[in-house]
């Protein structure tokens, strides 16, 4: 394999009978789990786990007949848009291996763009699907709240994830999404919308009478040549019988700081578990269980998981709780509403993915607000619990360009449909 | 405002509320980055409030006993085990 470093384990697991993955490998995001392979979450902190089970979306592929190609790198714990937080490294982008493959599926997305996998499964958090799809040139989906189960997936911030899928085509996300959407036991927050879907069925290419809805605050203010692109993609599906008009969405010019507020408050809960006892490094038996329990993620924790962890820390805590905690639960409601209120008029939303080209190796690790910012399209998506794909349009100075459509709640064949007339 | 907010000693305060130790270059880059953090949070202060989804129920299910890990599998990823159990520091 090349030196892009999009695997941290190199593993392969064959897949257990036929199915409509068969002949198909699939790169698994290293913090889905898969039992007896290790599972490292991109942490030191888990650099021996190896899962004692499957995750649900992994028992589904190998059940469809697909193989697994290995364990993707990825930010450690999701946290990232870069995949530069991995404590194995960061992964190269294939279309350029000076620049960052977006994070955080970013092994996913480069082992499907350079060819080392047929198929990838990512997660989302706040756009860690959709952006490394964008800065490789792949198609990503990020499925609606409550379609494909989390049995298995290390949390960091439950309410906003999903699992989904990284393919070449939409086609082919659309396939792989089919086999593990639908209702798990094991995921209480799973429905039944996904069950025998025919997502694939949906990759049709017609647009003819489709209405798009073009937020004006995810477009103003993105770089010139993503914008350029992002309009030529607009002006091909009308082209195709789509028709588009410009709608507002006030409220996510807060969805970036109510995203890091309810993320990075749900993490400091969710990676309280990493205490060096039950799996992870210990912190060794010399002082008391507090001291043990900080050495432990002191030096189980990189700087980006830490920063999260103490700010989520400190926006729970007595005094900041009502003045972050509950005004990012009051955004995310009034996002809700706005999204709510444009799906009245349109039938999908569509904004550049990433309002930025793929940035350089090493560019933002030093201004983590910066990093911040470039999430500004991808998470107010999260925020709203509504399914979004990313599918490659076009270039800018050789770089890749993504156009995202949103979708309403579980209205997955609807931006299928439409992504595949981006790519006709 | 966010400058006074954020000082050394708040981050320490934090840091040892979230059971992590840094060592003080850790602690210095924090105070700085935090502070300009917290300062883009304020604009959350803008936000109107707004009726949350009220049509919210629990999803239950019967308590049953389900199949689990065994106890081996259980403690297979531990760093350390005693006699069947998990073994840790001293509680205090």
């Amino acid at each position: 394999m090349s030196d892009l470093n999009a695997f941290i384990t190199e593993e392969t697991i064959d897949g257990e009978s036929d199915g409509p993955l068969s002949g198909k490998s699939v790169a698994v995001k290293d913090n889905i789990s898969t039992k007896g392979l290790r599972t490292t979450c991109g942490s030191a902190m888990l650099e021996d786990y190896v899962p004692p089970y499957d995750a649900t979306v992994v028992e589904r592929l190998k059940d469809a007949g697909g193989s697994i190609a290995g364990k993707a790198n990825m930010d450690e714990f999701g946290m990232g848009t870069t995949t530069e937080t991995s404590a194995y490294g960061p992964t190269k982008n294939p279309v350029d291996e000076s620049r960052v493959p977006g994070g955080s599926s970013g092994g996913s997305a480069a082992a499907v763009a350079a060819g080392e996998a047929d198929l990838a499964l990512g997660s989302d958090t706040g756009g860690s699907i959709r952006c490394p799809a964008a800065f490789c040139g792949v198609v990503g989906i990020k499925p609606t709240y409550g379609l494909v189960s989390r049995y298995g997936l290390v949390a960091y911030a439950n309410s906003l994830e999903q699992i989904g899928p990284i393919a070449p085509t939409v086609e082919e996300a659309a396939e792989l999404l089919d086999v593990v959407a639908g209702p798990d036991a094991h995921d209480g927050t799973t429905r039944d919308e996904g069950a025998d879907s025919d997502y694939a069925g949906a990759a049709d290419g017609d647009v003819d009478g489709l209405t798009i809805g073009v937020p004006t605050e995810l477009v103003d203010g993105a770089d010139e040549g993503v914008v350029d692109a992002f309009w030529d993609a607009i002006s091909e599906l009308e082209a195709q019988g789509a028709t588009y008009e410009e709608v507002s969405l006030p409220s996510v010019d807060h969805a970036v700081q109510a995203y890091y507020v309810i993320a990075m408050s749900e993490a400091s809960s969710n990676l309280a578990r990493f205490d060096g006892v039950r799996y992870g490094k210990s912190g060794g038996y010399e002082g008391n269980w507090n001291e043990s329990f900080a050495s432990a993620r002191e030096e189980g924790f990189g700087a980006e998981v830490k920063r999260r962890v103490l700010l989520g820390t400190y926006a729970l805590s007595a005094g900041y709780h009502d003045k972050y905690y509950a005004k990012a639960q009051d955004a995310r409601a009034w996002i809700k509403q706005d999204f709510d209120e444009a799906f009245a008029d349109v039938d999908v939303l569509a904004s550049p993915t990433m309002p930025v080209p793929p940035f350089e190796l090493g560019e933002s690790l030093d201004d983590p607000l910066q990093m911040y910012l470039a999430d500004a399209n991808t998470v107010p998506v999260n925020l709203a619990n509504l399914p979004a794909i990313s599918v490659p349009a076009g270039e800018t100075e050789g770089l890749p360009v993504g156009l995202q459509l949103i979708g309403p709640k579980f209205g997955e064949e609807q931006i299928i449909r439409a992504a595949s007339a981006v790519e006709q | 405002m966010s400058q006074s907010r954020v000082d050394a000693d708040e981050v320490r305060h934090v840091a040892e509320l979230a059971r992590v130790n840094l060592d003080d270059d850790e602690v210095e880059a924090f105070a700085t980055q935090f502070a300009d953090i917290l300062e883009y949070f304020d604009a959350l202060d803008e936000v109107p409030e707004v009726d949350r989804e009220s049509d919210l129920v629990n999803v239950m299910r019967p308590d049953e006993v389900r199949e689990g890990l065994s106890q081996e599998e259980a403690l297979a990823n531990a760093p350390e085990t005693e006699d069947g159990f998990f073994k840790g520091p001293r509680v205090s």
